[in-house]
């Protein structure tokens, strides 16, 4: 399942843009790789993240994974339910997994960004 | 916890009732004060909430826990790279004496000459059967050793003035303590790859080797349970460019007295004392992870070691030697896991050289004896012959829709502990199995006829495997809940 | 003596099952050049021989059962209930392992998950871990935690914390590029002035080390250095004794952020200095920073209550090089030791056993003091332990008790050169009023000197 409307990363995070803010989450395709989510650390309102640099880190059971931001830019808002609930990242990783929003630096950095079809390529290997 | 949870066996909390007391100690044969007066100003506590609980409850209560655990003593427990040979009596016997069991570790030197010479002497053997020049018995465990060796890797580079070496180099294949421990050092850690035979690709190290590199991680023989042919190669290549070889000795056990990792060009390794050398792994520990050196680096071993001097002067002739001004310091108070040591002592003296062959002898004929009757029913990624282990895959059953972790399970209903599982990294469902040399033929064809009766399972009636184990204690438990929603500690 | 069951029949039948002649083969892929070395070591024993080979180097210890001995110093003779090595001696305790298959592996888990229950319940902590190596391991560690809890690099270890602990953390840290700042003892009080800590304390210090009691035995006023490190934002690591809080306040209670400790003491023998237990415990908000592994109570499949081994991602396995510590496995047979001891002692005899040790040790001290020439070393409080300050250098008063088959105190001028003259005593509830008149009445013969 890959949104068409989405941009991607090859670490398997999603973008959903509205203006200058983007919007994060992990791919269905990463949940279902990691297993059953556990446990999410994420950063904190106001911090920065940096594209391709991690902001968190998200684990399973059996494994834990770096997440890397897809864009440079300001934290204006973090997903605090995905703490308490972090199997919401197993059922709706799309919709109400989104972890950041974040206000972009540089809006451009999108571009650079899978689209739907070639992270469905990429995902196939 | 949820109310519907039924109870195996309570804990030691809801067992305790108000008012029963200990018996353990009681009245004082000195004038007693009162508190305040020998306290003044310190504040004391007020409530102490530990069960309360008579004798034989408390020996009942763990008689009945320990009944829920497998162990060696009850049968073969083939996990892989962890050794879990028998461990024999008379070694707890002599750990326990009070010679050994009741010194203190300050005594002076000339109160404890046979701890002292216990220590020296194995220090010595260890050298021998790794063909180092030099050995700390500090570690408490192999990841301490590691650590030990990796701190002094460092020193002796910056006594060089070669500090700016700061990559260490880990094969794909290693355990995870290795990357950990070489990233408590400072260092940053740098994967090789495994080659299509199960060694260390020469070309993927030869194009990671640079100046920067301070050390290659090498366990000998490797996780897959194979001798990489390459050894002395690989050693040669690193040390070409400058960096130093660290052995992981976890699988000294196929080694004794065939190859000394010291001949093999390795300048620092540890053992483990609780694999290789028969001390029990008592549920997670004690153990120990001696760590010995090539002479160059044996400046920067830990404080203090155990010396001998001419003891004609009437001085001790054992001491403890603190005068090492290179040394990188202590890992841990006193002197190591001395409990430990003894046992480990103990057995080197009751095998003898010719015994220790016969250890790796046997340990790798059961290994490739068990891989002759399973590698027709199991996928064999690597097909050749092994050392004291040998790691199969899963991958075959995984696609009749049995998972490995499913065949451990299944393993568990006939009455065997499972093999490690998902261990080495890069092999797809693996199975990683070690007898070890103390276990029989008439054992091994047992373990193996219900291996190959799991094979048949997987394609007849997968349910069975899947849903198993259907005679243990406790059926699958739920990790995800125990992770998601921690709990850490009684509620009570 | 070997303990290979396989016979040259048996032998014979695998090889060629395995499809080669000779155990030999087994072996060629190791070079030729180095392959089966010369190894020089004694010839095999027989188990009897073993025993009195063996023995003989036991009794070159001496007997310390008979030896009457003062020794503390971080490694403490207290009573082992003989219900202990009863319990751990149970082969199916003691060979077994790590419990990596909890289905049965629960005498292992459920154990270990009450250790961390009587652990927490003992300091008044809100988490502890299944366990570590030792007191200086788990101090260490502490650090470690402080240091990415806080993102500071700045760490203030009390000069009255035990001296191998300052070492191992001085160990730990050498690579990590840390300024550690030792010090504050405040001479004839024994302890570690609050002005002092106030003074090196500020914004870059992730954590104060102190220990209660500390290595002098005197008791910190830790309420108050709490304080002063939390102000700025530190974490306040503190190592305890355990058998000291059947009576003293615990490290919950004053509001410490990491409790610590050496574990020996809850039923596990001297041994020359191992194997010990490292007691690990925290704050809650510190869980995912812990080392080591951690036992987690859940369901299984059958609705039946069960224990796992949970919370891995945080270690070395799974984590690698990114892990909060490379510690592999616990102690836990150690741990077992201080989980039964903990529960046969229960409340009634932990408080029994401090207050033996308190007023035993008081008895001795004021006895000492009132020697000629003898002094107590400190004016703060002290719990077990207390230094004497003697009238001649304590290596020479050791040597003479020594010689009157009394081993005495430890020699404190190994680590702090200025108390030359000053030796640490222990008394424990193992002392009767007997042994304790027979230490005086020899320190008195050294008095009249």
């Amino acid at each position: 399942m890959v949104p068409k409307d989405l941009k991607y990363s090859k670490e398997h995070e999603w973008v959903r843009t509205e203006g200058d803010v983007a919007v994060v989450g992990i791919t269905d395709f990463a949940q279902s790789e990691l297993g059953d989510v556990v446990f999410l650390e994420l950063p904190k309102k106001g911090d920065t993240v940096t594209q391709y640099q991690t902001f968190g880190v998200v684990e399973s059971v059996k494994a834990a994974s770096d997440l890397y931001a897809p864009v440079t830019g300001e934290v204006i808002a973090v997903n605090d339910n995905l703490l308490n609930e972090p199997e919401i990242v197993n059922k709706s990783p799309y919709e109400d997994a989104w972890m950041l929003r974040v206000k972009m630096s540089d809006p451009q950095e999108v571009d650079g960004l899978l689209s739907a079809e070639d992270y469905e390529a990429f995902i196939a290997g | 916890m949820s109310e519907e949870a039924r109870v195996v066996e309570p804990t030691i909390f809801e067992l305790s009732r108000p008012g029963r007391t200990s018996q353990a100690v009681g009245a004082c044969d000195v004038p007693e004060k009162e508190l305040a007066a020998v306290l003044p100003g310190v504040a004391l506590r007020q409530d102490l909430p530990l069960p309360e609980v008579t004798e034989a409850e408390v020996t009942r209560h763990f008689v009945r826990l320990s009944r829920l655990n497998y162990a060696v003593d009850l049968g073969l427990y083939p996990l892989g790279s962890c050794t879990m040979k028998y461990n024999p009596k008379v070694n707890e016997e002599v750990a326990s004496w009070a010679g050994f069991a009741s010194i203190h570790p300050y005594l002076p030197d000339a109160a404890c000459q046979g701890a002292l010479q216990l220590m020296y002497e194995l220090q010595r053997y260890l050298c021998e059967i790794g063909g180092m020049d030099a050995c700390t018995l500090q570690p408490s465990a192999g990841a301490q050793g590691e650590l030990t060796g990796m701190l002094m890797v460092r020193a002796y580079h910056r006594e060089r003035e070669e500090d700016h070496r700061r990559i260490v180099l880990v094969p794909d294949s290693a355990h995870g303590t290795n990357p950990a421990s070489a990233a408590m050092v400072g260092y940053r850690v740098v994967t090789v790859l495994s080659d299509v035979s199960g060694g260390v690709d020469l070309d993927d190290l030869r194009g990671k080797l640079n100046g920067e590199v301070a050390a290659l991680m090498i366990t000998i023989p490797n996780t897959l349970g194979l001798f990489d042919e390459n050894i002395c190669e690989i050693a040669r290549l690193v040390h070409e460019a400058g960096g130093l070889v660290y052995a992981d000795g976890a699988n000294m056990n196929a080694m004794l007295g065939r190859a000394k990792p010291g001949d093999l060009g390795c300048d620092v390794m540890h053992f483990n004392l609780h694999k290789t050398f028969s001390t029990p792994h008592g549920g997670g520990g004690p153990g120990a992870g001696p760590v010995a050196v090539k002479a160059p680096l044996a400046p920067y071993l830990p404080s203090p070691l155990i010396a001998r001097r001419d003891a004609s002067d009437g001085q001790a002739a054992y001491y403890r030697d603190f005068d090492r001004p290179q040394s990188i310091g202590r890992v841990r108070s006193f002197y190591g896991n001395f409990g430990i040591l003894v046992r480990a002592y103990t057995y080197i003296r009751s095998l003898g050289a010719e015994g220790l062959r016969s250890v790796s002898e046997n340990a790798v004929l059961n290994a490739n004896y068990l891989l002759a009757q399973l590698r027709g029913a199991y996928d064999l990624p690597y097909a050749r012959r092994c050392m004291h282990e040998f790691v199969l895959s899963g991958r075959r059953q995984k696609s009749q829709g049995v998972r490995t972790l499913d065949i451990a399970k299944r393993i568990i209903d006939y009455g065997f502990y499972p093999p490690t599982i998902y261990f080495p990294l890069i092999v797809e469902e693996a199975l990683m199995v070690e007898p070890t040399e103390t276990e029989s033929k008439a054992t091994l064809d047992a373990f193996a006829d219900t291996m190959l009766s799991i094979a048949r399972e997987a394609v007849d009636e997968p349910e069975v495997v899947r849903e198993a184990p259907h005679n243990s204690p406790v059926g699958r438990l739920d990790e995800v809940r125990a992770a998601r929603h921690p709990v850490l500690r009684d509620q009570g | 003596m070997n303990y290979v069951p396989n016979t040259d029949a048996d032998r014979e039948a695998m090889l060629r099952v395995v499809g080669v002649n000779s155990t030999a083969e087994l072996f060629a892929a190791i070079p030729a050049a180095v392959r089966d070395p010369e190894l020089r070591l004694p010839g095999p024993l027989s188990e009897l021989d073993l025993r009195q080979t063996l023995s003989e180097m036991a009794l070159r210890d001496g007997d310390p059962q008979r030896c009457l001995s003062f020794l503390g110093a971080g490694a403490y003779n207290h009573f082992i209930p003989a219900v202990v090595p009863r319990m751990i001696g149970r082969s199916e305790f003691y060979t077994s392992y790590t419990p990596y298959q909890p289905e049965i592996s629960q005498g292992t888990l459920q154990s270990i998950f009450e250790f961390q229950s009587l652990i927490c319940r003992l300091a008044q902590m809100d988490v502890a871990n299944a366990s570590l190596y030792d007191g200086a391991g788990a101090t260490a560690e502490a650090v470690v935690l402080a240091l990415s809890a806080s993102r500071r690099h700045k760490v203030v270890l009390a000069g009255t914390l035990h001296p191998e602990y300052r070492q191992v953390v001085w160990t730990y840290a050498r690579e990590l590029g840390l300024e550690i700042i030792e010090g504050g003892r405040q001479g004839d009080a024994g302890k570690v002035s609050t002005e002092w800590l106030r003074d090196v304390m500020d914004e870059r210090t992730a954590c104060v080390v102190v220990q209660q009691p500390n290595f002098l035995g005197c008791l910190e006023d830790v309420a108050a250095l709490a304080e002063v490190a939390q102000r700025v934002g530190a974490l306040f690591v503190v190592a305890y004794d355990p058998i000291s809080l059947g009576i003293l306040q615990s490290p919950g209670a004053y509001g410490a952020d990491v409790a610590v400790a050496e574990g020996q003491p809850l039923g596990i023998p001297v041994s020359f200095g191992g194997p010990y237990l490292g007691l690990f415990s925290c704050g809650e908000k510190y869980l995912r920073q812990m080392p080591g592994r951690l036992v987690g109570e859940t369901v299984d499949n059958r609705g039946q209550r069960g224990y796992v081994l949970t919370l891995q991602a945080r270690e070395q396995h799974i984590r690698r090089e990114k892990a909060t510590s490379n510690v592999c496995t616990n102690q836990a047979l150690m741990a077992l030791a201080a989980t039964v001891y903990l529960s046969y002692m229960g409340p009634v005899g932990m408080r029994r056993v401090a207050e033996l040790c308190l007023q035993k040790a008081h008895y001795a001290a004021e006895r000492i003091a009132a020697l000629p020439g003898f002094s107590l070393a400190f004016s703060a409080p002290f719990f077990k332990e207390f230094a004497v300050r003697c009238p001649r250098p304590a290596r020479e008063v050791n040597a003479a008790l020594l010689a009157a088959g009394i081993v005495g105190g430890f020699d404190l001028s190994r680590f702090y050169p200025d108390l030359a003259d000053c030796l640490l005593l222990c008394v424990t509830e193992l002392h009767t009023r007997a042994d304790i008149d027979r230490l005086v009445a020899a320190l008195a013969r050294e008095a009249a000197l």
